[in-house]
C-alpha cells in the first residue's frame, strides 16, 4: 500500500474525515467562486448546513452542461496565478471541459495514480510504459507524475506506433504499459497477425494498466488470455482529476476509491436520489481536497455499485464494480434499457468473437432496428455456411434471450469496423428521434 | 495426403471478391476450381488452387479470413451414371456430404469431383473399398 494511514483508515474515522473535508470543500466553492454560490443560493443551501454526511443531499448537483457553460475558467475557485497546469476533455458533443490544477493538486494527483500502481503491485523497481496520449487528455500525464512519485521508471512514449511499443517493451524490459483496453487489444491483434515471433513471454511485461474507456470482465479475460498479463482497471475522469479516481487491486474484484479524496455517492439517474450502498446507479462525485477545479456533486454519467468487501488487499476503501456504461451511451431499444457493455458480454460468451463489435441503431417506421456487426476472424470462420449461420442465430438468440431484444446479426470481414488507437467506436445511432 | 481447399470468407458486396482473386492473382496462385457457396450477406468462396499455403498466407497478411481443410477429390468417368454411382455410395455407407462440386480435366475425359465431409477418413476408406481412384495431389490435376 503506498499511503496505509488512509489506504487502510477505520470505516469511521473515514466518514469523519470526509465530513470535515466536505465542509471545506464546499465552503471552498462557495465563498470563491460565483457560479458555485448562486446555485446553492438558489437550491436554499449553505455549507454551514452540513452536520452530517446525510446533509449531502441538500447540496445541489453539479451536470456536464454546467461545466460546459462554464467554458473555459468558470468553475475555477483560486485566482489564476495559482494554477499550475491545465488538462481538457475531448468534447466530443459541445463544448471541451478544461479542468484546472495547483500545484497542491497536481500533487494530489500524482498520489492518487501512484496508489494505484501500487495496488497492482508496481514498485520503485518497476519499468512503467506509458502508452495514453500526452497532451490535454489526462492520461498520459496523469500516468506519468504517478508513476514518477512511485519511483518507477517512467517511458513516455505516449500513444499509437505499435511496433515502436514492442520495440521498447522488448528493450527497455518494461513491466507494465499504460493504455485504454481496447488499444491493448489492438496489440495483441498487431502480434498475432504481424510480429508471430515476438513473445510476450519472452519479455518483463507483467501487467496493463487499462482505462480511459468502459470495459468488461470478459475484456479482461481476453487481454489476459491473449497477452498473458494480468489486466488491471484504473478508473477516473478528467472532471474529478483524471485517471485515479479508484483502481482494481490485486483481488480484481472491484474499483478502490480514494475517498480521503473523493466523496461518491450513488443516486437514481431519473430522479437524482440518493440509493443505498448496493444499488445500482449514476455514481456522484466531490471532490474534497480540489483546489483549482472542485466537483461538488458532479454527475458523471457512469452507472455502477458501491460496496464493501473486506477486502483480502486490506484496504478499507469502499469499492465500485466496473463501470457497466455511461448513462449517455445507455441506448434504449424499443423501451428497453441496453449498454454497450452487455452487448459486448453477450458477444463474448460466443466462443471465439473477438469483441470488434459495431451496433447500428436506426428507425424503421415506428420500430427500432437493431444491427450488430461482427467481424469474422479465423476463430470463428467456417467454410461451411451452416457453422457460420448457426454462429450468428447464437448470438441472435443471446441478444433475445438476455437483452430482451431482436438484432440482425451480420458477419463482415475483418478491420470492416473502425478503430481508433484510441476509443472504439461501438455504437451508431441513426435515429433522429 | 488429402487434397486442400482454401476457403474464404467474402462479403457479399461489390469488390470484394475481385479483391481476393487479385491478391492471389499478384501472390502468383493459381485456381484449378472454385465455388461460392452464398447468404444475403456472405459468402463462402472455395477453392483448390495449386499452392493453398502461400494462397492463404498472402490473403492473412491482407487481414482476409480464410481457412485450410481437407477434402476429398475422386476421379470419375465423365459419362452420365457416373455421379450417381458414386453418391449412391456414400448413402449406402450412411457418409453426410456436406457439400460438393465438380470440373472436368482437361486431358482426359474424366471428371474430378471435389467432397467435403465431417469424417473424411471414413469416406475415403469407403471409396477405396469400392475402387475409385483418389486423388492425392493436386498438380495431377492442375494443368
Ligand atoms: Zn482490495
Amino acid at each position: 500500500m503506498f499511503n496505509k494511514e488512509f489506504e487502510a483508515m477505520p470505516l469511521k474515522k473515514m466518514k469523519e474525515l470526509q465530513l470535515e473535508r466536505l465542509r471545506w470543500a464546499t465552503g471552498h466553492a462557495y465563498k470563491n467562486n460565483a457560479f458555485y454560490k448562486k446555485k446553492f443560493d438558489a437550491a436554499g443551501f449553505h455549507p454551514d448546513q452540513l452536520k452530517t454526511l446525510d446533509d449531502m443531499k441538500r447540496v445541489p448537483l453539479l451536470t456536464k452542461q454546467d461545466m460546459r457553460d462554464n467554458y473555459p475558467f468558470g468553475l475555477f475557485c483560486v485566482p489564476m496565478d495559482r494554477v499550475v497546469r491545465v488538462h481538457s476533455s475531448s468534447g466530443t458533443t459541445g463544448n471541451a471541459t478544461v479542468v484546472g490544477y495547483t500545484k497542491n493538486d497536481v500533487g494530489v494527483f500524482a498520489e492518487v495514480v501512484a496508489r494505484c500502481l501500487a495496488s497492482y503491485g508496481a514498485t520503485e523497481k518497476d519499468v512503467i510504459q506509458v502508452a495514453y496520449g500526452y497532451g490535454l487528455f489526462t492520461g498520459g500525464l496523469g500516468l506519468h507524475y504517478g508513476s514518477e512519485k512511485l519511483g518507477a521508471m517512467t517511458i513516455p512514449i505516449s500513444g499509437g506506433n505499435t511496433e515502436r511499443q514492442l520495440m521498447l517493451i522488448k528493450d527497455f524490459g518494461t513491466t507494465m504499459i499504460a493504455c485504454t483496453p481496447s488499444y491493448m487489444l489492438n496489440i495483441a491483434d498487431y502480434i498475432e497477425k504481424k510480429r508471430p515471433d515476438f513473445k510476450i513471454k519472452d519479455t518483463k511485461l507483467r501487467a496493463g494498466i487499462l482505462g480511459a474507456e468502459p470495459w468488461s470482465e470478459n475484456m479482461r479475460k481476453e487481454i489476459e488470455h491473449r497477452l498473458g498479463i494480468d489486466a488491471y482497471d484504473i478508473y477516473g475522469l478528467s472532471e474529478i482529476i483524471g485517471p485515479g479516481v479508484s483502481c482494481d487491486c490485486s483481488e480484481k474484484s472491484g474499483l478502490h476509491v480514494f475517498e480521503d479524496h473523493f466523496y461518491v455517492e450513488i443516486i437514481d439517474p431519473e430522479t437524482g436520489d440518493i440509493l443505498p450502498e448496493g444499488s445500482k446507479g449514476e455514481i456522484v462525485y466531490t471532490t474534497l481536497t480540489k483546489e483549482a477545479f472542485p466537483a461538488i456533486r458532479y454527475r458523471s454519467r457512469d452507472i455502477t455499485r458501491l460496496y464493501h468487501d473486506h477486502c483480502k488487499c486490506g484496504r478499507t476503501l469502499v469499492k465500485m464494480e466496473k463501470v457497466s456504461g455511461r448513462s449517455d451511451d445507455m441506448l434504449i431499444i424499443r423501451g428497453v434499457n441496453v449498454f454497450p457493455s452487455q452487448i459486448e458480454s453477450v458477444l463474448m460468451e460466443v466462443e471465439g468473437t473477438e469483441p470488434h463489435y459495431q451496433i447500428i441503431v436506426d428507425r424503421k417506421g415506428a420500430m427500432d432496428d437493431v444491427e450488430v456487426m461482427v467481424e469474422v476472424s479465423e476463430k470463428i470462420f467456417s467454410d461451411e455456411l451452416k457453422v457460420l449461420d448457426g454462429l450468428s442465430k447464437k448470438i441472435s438468440d443471446r441478444f433475445r434471450s438476455v437483452l430482451g431484444i431482436s438484432a440482425k446479426i451480420t458477419l463482415v470481414e475483418p478491420m470492416t469496423i473502425a478503430r481508433s488507437e484510441g476509443k472504439a467506436v461501438r455504437v451508431v445511432d441513426k435515429r433522429k428521434i | 495426403m488429402n487434397v486442400t481447399q482454401l476457403s474464404v470468407f467474402v462479403e457479399n458486396k461489390p469488390g470484394h471478391l475481385q479483391g481476393v482473386l487479385k491478391i492471389l492473382g499478384e501472390a502468383n496462385i493459381n485456381i484449378v476450381t472454385l465455388t461460392i457457396a452464398e447468404t444475403s450477406d456472405f459468402g463462402i468462396l472455395r477453392m483448390i488452387v495449386n499452392d493453398p499455403e502461400n494462397g492463404a498466407k498472402a490473403l492473412r497478411d491482407n487481414h482476409i479470413t480464410c481457412s485450410i481443410t481437407d477434402v476429398l477429390a475422386i476421379e470419375i468417368d465423365d459419362k452420365p451414371g457416373s455421379l450417381y454411382r458414386a453418391i449412391e455410395t456414400f448413402s449406402r455407407r450412411q457418409l453426410n456430404i456436406e457439400y460438393m462440386y465438380a470440373f472436368t480435366e482437361k486431358r482426359q475425359d474424366k471428371a474430378v469431383m471435389i467432397f467435403r465431409f465431417d469424417d473424411i477418413e471414413a469416406a475415403k476408406q469407403a471409396l477405396a473399398e469400392e475402387g475409385y481412384g483418389i486423388v492425392k495431389r493436386i498438380d495431377i490435376i492442375g494443368e
